[in-house]
């Protein structure tokens, strides 16, 4: 029977009426199934757990909690609900109803972002297959798998997109999605920084609360779309990205919880001490914060971008929140840009719709300085003086105006050879990442334990306790 | 200059009659028996085709020009006994000084590239009717033949200029005007008469011309007779015409008016429709085949006269083409569709094919040719459109041939179909035929689409490669509607020049030049300060003042 059909793939975009949708998901989602077995979390395909699964498109409907195995999660298709009379957020045509088919002026644009989103969403679940086998607890395992699942299901969305607008150049497009591998250099993954392995429970974290944020920019900022079947699709998936969100924060909150907690508890400071301990001392969880925020900030592109300028002029992606800014037209005002130029730090006026890029980073450095001081306060309430900050931005780019220079962790501008000198400092050494992942070598699947290296989280999913068996893993 | 996104309040229009010329007589006068046709410029100096500009000195605009073709286009069908054609002027020691500077100094940059474009068509017409039907023509000057005037003398075969000491041939455009002979003169000068170039450079900067003998030494002229001699010179040259003349007679074929309902919204012919779509800058331009049996045979063709498909249905496609070049610059994007029944369209193939020998038929068949080459030249992006009640047969295929994307409905029930008239019977201006000009790169295509016996379905068509993208049933509205935006968003002026350069493949021919270099260079010479800036020699002609030039080269 075929697997195209509204019990099997939830939705609410009237499957069941879309011929056109249900040809090109029989072609796809075997494939994407396939995918999921030879690509997803490897080692747990047949385990039960405990995940939130859309069942319907009712108001709770799409976030009923229960034990399901992965490769038969109901992924499904939601938009979130149209926003009557909706008009264009931005750009030349502001004002203007918004589009429900593309425009043909649009649709490669249009494409290439899409693509560009979709392309993410499988490579970070490739990135974090192997991850599941050093989980710290079951609760952090189930987490995994849910944002596993749900990077699934973005790209079940970015993939609707493609199968209803834009036709076989789409389908073609959707079929290439589930064909790209992240590390692999014959058929690479779109964007660099999601050809890297995560290898350790760190990283996975930094990366939720790091490089997921940025997703999340992207999305709010894909949200203002002209393209209205994409802004309501992105809307829906911000939903979804909350949790990938938490699971970053609080990941990184438990692990400077544990270890300013045993630190005060024994009375120690230096990081060898702290090692000493099992522990991931602050100096590394430093350097690890350097280096994804570094990595995540080149994700928003270049700060004066023609590109950018261009999508904000025709609608097809405004700022996060649109509707919080005064002006939508953007064609009078410009942006200061600090730069360096022959040496000097200069002041550029950059018309404003060339520096969305920027405008959206600024944002994004914002929502990690909120984060960053909740786990500045977890610290302090231990009575350890350390503070973890945010680099510039300027600092380890490689991406933009600030690439191919040298810049400390301030943003003063350096030699290459001083950068080189500083680096073990600055960035994640081998013995860092060798110690770091010496801390991961066993799982943890007893549900009534935790890693030494981390704390308990403050409380269970859904109600449920924190030693419950969110995942029944057969060893 | 005028604003260019806006037609001429008046539309033009382009059907006319001998008895409504106003600028040309044509008579066959007694003396050559009717073997000799001769049209007599005339060109009255306050009937312009638009106000604001006195047509002195036999100069001409689009009015003028549009007879001239009427006459070339009837010599063709209604006097089939006449070999040789002789050009003369009514006017005392002027031939012809070219097109009227006034009248393009007062339009708008599109309409001086379509008058141009139209005339260098006009001037080709005359050298096919030389080469394919056997009708020479001679430029009797009687007078001075200047810019555009010679450029209509150097299309005919032979040139007689009276050698009066007075009478010239010039092309004064560079010296005085700051821009080129903007109708193939330059190109003739070397690829068609093979004057050397260095007395071709001499010539084009001498704007008071080049007189009697030494007219004849640079072989600008054949032949530069005294006065009293000129009409004899000219007699004994038509006579030898005729004299080597093959043409073929054939009953005449009278062309009546065509039938045409014009709305804002279109033109309704009987075998062509115009739908535009001003909010989308496109245009549905739709042939239909024959509704009722057409002639199979010379005879039946030549009963059935002017309302016979293949003549009626050509000539409203070509006047439909003009409309849409000339009152419609805002249309960027055509849909090319066919409609009916692709058997009656090869059923009349047949017949064009099995009597090419017949004189009429073979008039014919240059008709079609003429109006897809005029299909070939049109500055709008084409885009043939082939579903389920398409009839993209024989030389209704020509049509999506000379598309620049065919888009074919992936569909039960689908197809096109070839005839022996995609075999080179209409060949653009690169003298290939479209399928050739399609297929340079696997030459082995050519022969095995037109193998093809019977209707050739979408994915057979797609893997010869007769198509472009053939989208399904599911995706065609949509791949459709998309398609035709997105061309409508491109500059317009980025989409003619892409098109010009790859519709055009292959070989050059003195014709693809003309277009593809002189027409280019001209177009570009039109826009500079220099030629129409505010000290522009082409804005400052015929005032007190003398241009000044931005003398850096490009």
């Amino acid at each position: 029977m075929s697997q195209v059909n509204d019990d099997k793939i939830p939705n609410n975009v009237h499957l069941a009426d879309d011929k056109r949708l249900q040809r090109a998901l029989e072609a796809w989602q075997p494939n994407y199934i396939n995918w999921w077995k030879e690509m997803g979390p490897v080692g747990f395909q047949d385990d039960q757990v405990f995940l939130r699964t859309a069942i319907s498109v009712e108001s709770d409907g799409w976030a009923n909690f229960d034990y399901v195995k992965m490769p038969d999660y109901r992924w499904g298709i939601f938009l979130a609900d149209p926003v009557k009379d909706r008009t264009i957020a931005c750009g030349d045509d502001f004002g203007k109803p918004v589009w429900q088919q593309v425009p043909g002026e649009h649709r490669n644009t249009l494409r290439r972002l899409i693509v560009t989103q979709g392309d993410t969403e499988p490579a970070s679940v490739e990135q974090q297959r192997l991850l599941g086998q050093t989980c710290p607890s079951v609760y952090d395992l189930r987490n995994l798998f849910q944002v596993n699942v749900e990077e699934g299901r973005h790209l079940w969305a970015m993939v609707y997109l493609l199968h209803s607008h834009f036709g076989r150049d789409g389908r073609e497009e959707a079929e290439s999605l589930l064909e790209r591998r992240s590390g692999d250099a014959d058929k690479p993954r779109l964007l660099g920084a999601f050809n890297e392995p995560c290898s350790d429970w760190l990283s996975f974290f930094m990366f939720t609360f790091f490089t997921d944020r940025d997703g999340k920019y992207q999305l709010l900022a894909l949200a203002e779309s002209a393209f209205d079947p994409l802004s309501r699709t992105t809307r829906f998936m911000l939903t979804e990205e909350a949790h990938h969100m938490f699971v970053g924060e609080t990941g990184v909150l438990r692990v400077v919880e544990r270890t300013a907690s045993q630190m005060a508890a024994h009375k120690v400071e230096s990081p060898d001490q702290v090692r000493a301990l099992g522990l991931i001392d602050l100096p590394t969880m430093q350097r690890y914060l350097n280096l994804w925020f570094s990595l995540s900030l080149d994700l928003f592109g270049g700060e004066v971008s023609s590109n950018a300028a261009s999508y904000f002029a025709s609608g097809i992606k405004g700022r996060a929140k649109e509707a919080s800014h005064e002006d939508h037209i953007a064609l009078s005002s410009s942006y200061a840009m600090q730069r360096f130029q022959d040496g000097r730090l200069t002041t550029d006026e950059v018309p404003l719709r060339n520096a969305m890029n920027e405008v959206l980073r600024d944002e994004y450095v914002e929502d990690c300085q909120r984060g960053v001081d909740k786990w500045n306060r977890a610290i302090a309430a231990h009575g350890v003086a350390f503070e973890l900050t945010l680099p510039s931005r300027r600092f380890h780019r490689h991406v933009g105006i600030h690439s191919g220079m040298s810049f400390d962790r301030a943003g003063n501008l350096i030699t290459s050879e001083e950068f080189a000198a500083s680096r073990s400092d600055w960035l994640p050494t081998e013995a860092d990442k060798t110690y770091v992942k010496s801390l991961m070598t066993k799982p943890v699947y007893d549900p009534k334990q935790m890693a030494n290296w981390i704390a308990p989280p403050k409380q269970g999913i859904k109600g449920r306790p924190i030693e419950f068996e969110y995942v029944r893993h057969e060893v | 200059m005028a604003d260019h996104n806006h037609a001429p309040t008046e539309p033009v229009r382009f059907e006319t009659s001998p008895e409504r010329y106003k600028h040309w007589e044509l008579s066959l006068p007694e003396e050559y028996g009717g073997a000799v046709a001769r049209l007599v410029m005339n060109v009255k100096e306050d009937q312009g085709m638009r106000p604001g500009y006195p047509l002195k000195l036999n100069s001409y605009d689009l009015g003028v020009d549009l007879e001239l073709a009427d006459a070339l286009q009837r010599i063709r069908f209604e006097h089939p006994d006449v070999k040789a054609l002789v050009f003369a002027s009514e006017k005392d020691r002027i031939f012809c000084s070219g097109a009227n500077i006034y009248m393009l100094g007062s339009s708008t940059h599109g309409f001086k590239v379509n008058f141009c474009k139209f005339t260098n068509e006009t001037r080709l017409y005359l050298e096919e009717m030389s080469a394919f039907s056997g009708i020479s023509s001679l430029a009797a000057l009687n007078g001075t033949a200047s810019g555009g005037g010679y450029e209509l003398a150097i299309a005919c075969d032979e040139i007689v200029l009276q050698d009066d000491g007075g009478s010239a041939v010039s092309l004064p455009e560079c010296p005085l005007l700051g821009v080129l002979p903007g109708t193939g003169g330059l190109t003739r000068l070397v690829d068609k008469r093979m004057i050397r170039r260095d007395l071709a450079d001499a010539f084009s900067t001498l704007a008071e011309g080049v007189r009697g003998k030494r007219a004849v030494e640079w072989a600008l002229v054949d032949e530069a007779p005294s006065k009293p001699k000129f009409h004899e010179c000219v007699k004994r040259r038509a006579e030898a015409m005729v004299a080597r003349s093959t043409r073929k007679s054939f009953a005449p074929m009278k062309f009546g008016p065509l039938s045409v309902t014009r709305t804002e919204n279109g033109a309704e012919y009987k075998y062509v429709s115009v739908e535009l779509d001003l909010a989308a800058r496109t245009a549905k331009l739709t042939v239909r085949t024959p509704r009722e049996p057409e002639p199979s045979t010379p005879a039946e063709l030549a009963s059935a006269g002017d309302a016979a498909w293949c003549v009626r249905a050509f000539r409203e496609l070509d006047d439909a083409l003009l409309d849409l070049r000339f009152n419609h610059p805002l249309i960027g994007t055509l849909a090319l569709h066919t409609e009916g029944d692709p058997q009656a369209v090869l059923a009349v193939d047949a017949m064009l094919a099995a009597h090419s020998d017949d004189g009429l038929v073979h008039e014919v068949r240059l008709l079609i040719k003429r109006v897809l080459k005029r299909l070939d030249m049109t500055a709008k992006s084409l885009f043939a459109v082939i579903d389920g009640d398409s009839a993209f047969a024989g030389t209704l295929l020509e049509i999506a041939l000379a598309a620049d994307r065919t888009y074919m409905k992936d569909e039960a029930g689908v197809s096109v179909q070839v005839s022996a008239m995609n075999g080179g019977a209409y060949p653009m201006p690169n003298g290939l035929s479209r399928l050739q000009s399609r297929f340079l790169r696997e030459p082995e295509r050519v022969g095995r689409t037109l193998g093809h016996v019977g209707p050739i379905d979408t994915p057979a068509a797609n893997k010869l490669g007769l198509v472009t993208f053939a989208p399904d049933d599911i995706d065609w509205d949509d791949e459709i509607r998309v398609a035709f935006e997105e061309r409508a968003s491109l500059s317009p002026d980025a989409m003619t020049g892409m098109e010009a350069n790859l519709r055009f493949g292959g070989p050059e021919t003195m014709e693809t030049k003309i277009f593809g270099r002189l027409t280019a260079w001209q177009n570009w010479i039109f826009q500079r300060p220099n030629a129409v800036g505010e000290r522009g020699a082409l804005t400052l002609y015929g005032k007190p003042e003398r241009a000044e030039f931005d003398w850096r080269r490009t």
